[in-house]
């Protein structure tokens, strides 16, 4: 149980800061299709008898490259959606011949929150620190490269760089936080506080920060609801999420409502 | 002779466009460009959409490549990082959902481009209120920049180019899609912060009429082709109908210009070169 929370803090805190980024660029998309399709490698993985987290791992930072070299010119989307079915594809394919382990690559799906064993605490940790160290270093070219690529590059930084550089921390906190949450967890945990902190507060820095907070309270109690109705943990996860951002925007609504002249 | 209000000599020019042109998918967007910018003039691009204003800034900002001709900046050729150049482009992408506020954007154009997190808040924050200030945007400093109007949003953007420091500002169509009293307001900003700062400003724009009253001189581009002076030099119905290849008249109402396409002239219009020494301005490679 102690390392259920520790794991769901950690997991939390990445989610957080890493959804961040992904909601001030627009990439909800490229967040859902890296872990989702990632499952395909780890189901890849299973099969070939090496430890899933590295399936996990090579599939995501595949299609982070991926989604980063087709989608050089203008939008994501259709790269990414590419790179998604060609993952999932390759993971149904390999399901098929793996019957015996579907339960093993199922949890991946769901997440085994409640079941973390001590020795992958460390490495969570070790690949959480990674992925807010790489963010800590692009903050500033990521921001400007969100505003206005064009300035960005006319001032030497490398639009496309700094974008591949941002997928790669996505491929990371997916590969590290998917066994611990699962595939559907993660999406929700790294959307919904994020979405959230950027409705309710102005500043870039308080929405960060809200938005770890956020991701935070919302695992502590999903986790704890779950343990005592034994129902999954998924399923608050992504309740919680999507009325929070709902709350955040009526919320916002009518405080702009009040504040605009009669 | 192809600057004739200031006689410089080219080394003094903040910009110096000599014979510039770019091929794009097989076709020539723009061909033998010239022209040059000293500092503190304030020049206008003019053009019609797709006339290639948006090309010539890529190419001074040395994110396009000439296929002929050179670019000088400040006396030296191009460089992909240009610390003398301030830009703000045609199209920024400001989501009324993003977490950021009119200073974060200002604060951006001051260190935007270097890695990690920014140190040295108290300096920061005091180069951009004064930033802020000069651009006359103190007021919404601290309100979410996706939700200001579109005078206030393009503020902010000359705020964030000019915190920098620039000796030369690009503008693309900074006043598309301002009203007329918010147009008047960018352009009498500019003109401000042009004379006070000395820093020279292009800007581009589709009508030349809310520029006239601060405009040094401009640049016209049509098919391709540009010609450069003064006002007076350049919107001539002569000069434009070389340029468009086909006849046009010039036509001043209460103080405005309207640029009138005639009917259609009969088919290979015959342009005959100006008299250079008579018109002044140099109108650049008829084909
Ligand atoms: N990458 C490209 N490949 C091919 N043609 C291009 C490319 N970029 C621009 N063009 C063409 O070059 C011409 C000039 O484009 P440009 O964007 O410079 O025009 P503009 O004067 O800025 O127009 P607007 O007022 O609409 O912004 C247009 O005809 C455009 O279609
Ligand atoms: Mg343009």
């Amino acid at each position: 149980m102690v390392n259920t929370w520790i794991a769901a803090t950690l997991v939390a805190v990445i989610a957080g800061v890493v959804g961040f980024f992904v909601v001030l660029r627009g990439a909800a998309f490229v967040a859902h299709a890296i872990p989702h399709g990632a499952f395909g490698g780890a189901a890849g993985a299973v099969l070939i008898g090496v430890n899933p987290i590295a399936g996990l791992g090579v599939f995501a930072v595949g299609g982070a490259l991926g989604i980063g070299w087709l989608g050089r010119r203008g939008r994501h989307d259709v790269a990414t959606a590419l790179a998604l079915v060609l993952m999932l594809g390759l993971g149904a394919l390999f399901l098929s011949f793996s019957v015996e382990y579907a339960a093993a690559i199922y949890s991946l799906l769901f997440g085994e929150v409640l079941g973390v064993p001590s020795d992958e605490l460390l490495p969570i940790a070790g690949l959480g620190i990674a992925c807010i160290a790489a963010l800590a270093v692009l903050y500033r070219p990521l921001m400007l490269t969100s505003i206005a690529p064009e300035v960005a590059e006319a001032r030497g930084v490398g639009a496309q760089r700094i974008e591949t550089g941002f997928l790669l921390v996505v491929a990371l906190a997916a590969t590290m936080t998917v066994p611990v949450v699962g595939v559907l967890l993660m999406f929700s945990l790294m959307i919904g506080p994020a979405a959230t902190a950027g409705s309710l507060t102005r500043s870039p820095r308080n929405a960060i920060a809200l938005s770890v907070l956020l991701a935070l309270a919302t695992v502590w109690i999903a986790v704890a609801v779950s343990y005592l109705t034994n129902l999954p943990v998924g399923f608050f996860v992504g309740t919680l999420g999507a009325v929070s951002y709902g709350c955040a925007r009526i919320w916002t609504a009518r405080r702009r409502g009040r504040t605009a002249p009669a | 002779m192809s600057v004739p209000t200031l006689d410089p000599s080219a080394d003094d020019a903040i910009l110096d466009v000599d014979g510039v042109s770019v091929w794009l998918s097989g076709r020539e967007v723009l061909h033998d460009v010239r022209f040059r910018i000293m500092p503190g003039e304030f020049t206008g691009l003019i053009g019609s959409n797709g006339a290639g204003k948006t090309t010539l800034f890529r190419v001074i900002l040395g994110l396009q490549a000439s296929s002929t001709g050179s670019v000088l900046v400040g006396g030296r050729p191009l460089t992909r990082r240009n610390p003398i150049i301030g830009y703000v482009p045609q199209k920024v992408f400001l989501d009324p959902d993003m977490p950021l506020r009119a200073r974060d954007v200002v604060a951006l154009g001051l260190d935007g481009h270097r890695l990690g997190v920014p140190l040295g808040w108290g300096r920061r924050r005091q180069a951009v209120d004064a930033m802020l200030d000069a651009v006359d945007a103190r007021r919404f400093a601290d309100a979410r920049v996706g939700n200001l109007s579109g005078g206030e949003q393009q503020r902010v953007l000359i705020a964030h180019a000019l915190i920098s420091r620039p000796r030369l500002l690009l503008l693309d169509e900074p006043l598309a899609n301002l009203d007329i009293r918010a147009e008047g307001e960018v352009v009498a900003l500019l003109a401000r912060i042009a004379r006070e700062q000395r820093i020279a400003v292009l800007i581009s724009a589709h009508d030349v009429n809310p520029l006239l009253p601060v405009m040094d001189r401009l640049v016209y581009v049509a098919a391709g082709k540009t010609a450069s002076g003064t006002t007076a030099e350049v919107i001539r119905a002569e000069v434009l109908s070389a340029l468009y290849g086909q006849h046009v008249d010039v036509l001043r109402v209460h103080g405005r210009i309207l640029v009138v396409a005639g009917a259609e002239g009969p088919s290979g219009v015959t342009v005959e070169e100006t008299d250079g020494a008579a018109v002044g301005p140099d109108i650049v490679s008829l084909r």
